[in-house]
């Protein structure tokens, strides 16, 4: 039977998401199915606009969006001065030969990573499938994400 | 039927797994891919992974100090 992992990516932040990408890639490689549901902040990581956007409906809802960011301003959970850290360990990391949080994506694309987005988060942040990469392959409810993480390991990041 | 070589003493986690998956996965029947890796968590565990996928490890050999190099073949 195929070893399945599962992740719940709610942090928005982005040592968080290099820590979604990289198990998610990682599993994926050695041959687990995996599978990501992005709710809440997690969903800022998988926006089709990766730069601060007035997107979603509504106006509440449009400046949320806006000042969380997108993809590429994402926050570092600690020491993140005023968001020049991430810059900074990107820099780092690409000085010590380490994957980055664009490539440590790709390659979870690249191993058919199952996306997913969270339906109630969506309708809160006013935001639809369209918002997001076409990678993202649909749109969930717990029911269906209990269902397709049965049998598997799951991580809650 | 080929063989392919494929370096990765220079990545790290999970890198190292993602190079040598994208590198089996391109492999027609018969091919050998022969990974260059480190000691460690790579050659504890590229191995493993690749017989658990169906793989066929055809053997490691010591290229030099800490240097392995590991011959996978695609069988089926």
């Amino acid at each position: 039977m195929t070893k399945k992992l599962s992740i719940i990516a709610m942090s928005g932040d982005f040592d968080k998401a290099i820590a979604i990408f990289t198990l998610a890639s990682g599993a994926a490689a050695v041959g687990y199915e995996v599978n990501v549901f992005f709710t809440f902040w997690g969903l800022d990581i998988i926006k089709e606009k990766s730069g601060r956007a007035f997107i979603g409906k509504g106006l509440m809802a449009r400046f949320f969006n806006f000042l969380l960011g997108g993809r590429k301003n994402l926050p570092l959970s600690r020491l993140n001065f005023a968001g020049a850290s991430p810059h900074l360990m990107t820099a780092m990391m690409k000085a010590r030969n380490v994957a980055t949080l664009p490539e440590l994506l790709q390659a979870s694309i690249d191993l058919k990573v199952n996306f997913y987005a969270c339906e109630m988060a969506m309708v809160v942040l006013g935001l639809k499938k369209e918002d997001f990469i076409p990678e993202v392959k649909d749109v969930l409810g717990v029911a269906k994400f209990l269902e397709l993480s049965n049998d598997g390991q799951t991580l809650f990041i | 039927m080929s063989t392919v070589t494929l370096d990765i003493t220079k990545e790290h986690c999970p890198m190292t797994f993602v190079k040598t998956k994208i590198a089996l996965e391109k492999l027609a029947v018969g091919d050998t891919l022969e990974v260059l890796l480190t000691k460690g968590e790579p050659l504890d565990n590229i191995p493993k992974s690749a017989a658990e996928q169906g793989y066929h490890v055809l053997g490691t050999e010591s290229v030099r100090e800490g240097v392995y190099k590991v011959r996978i073949r695609k069988s089926v």
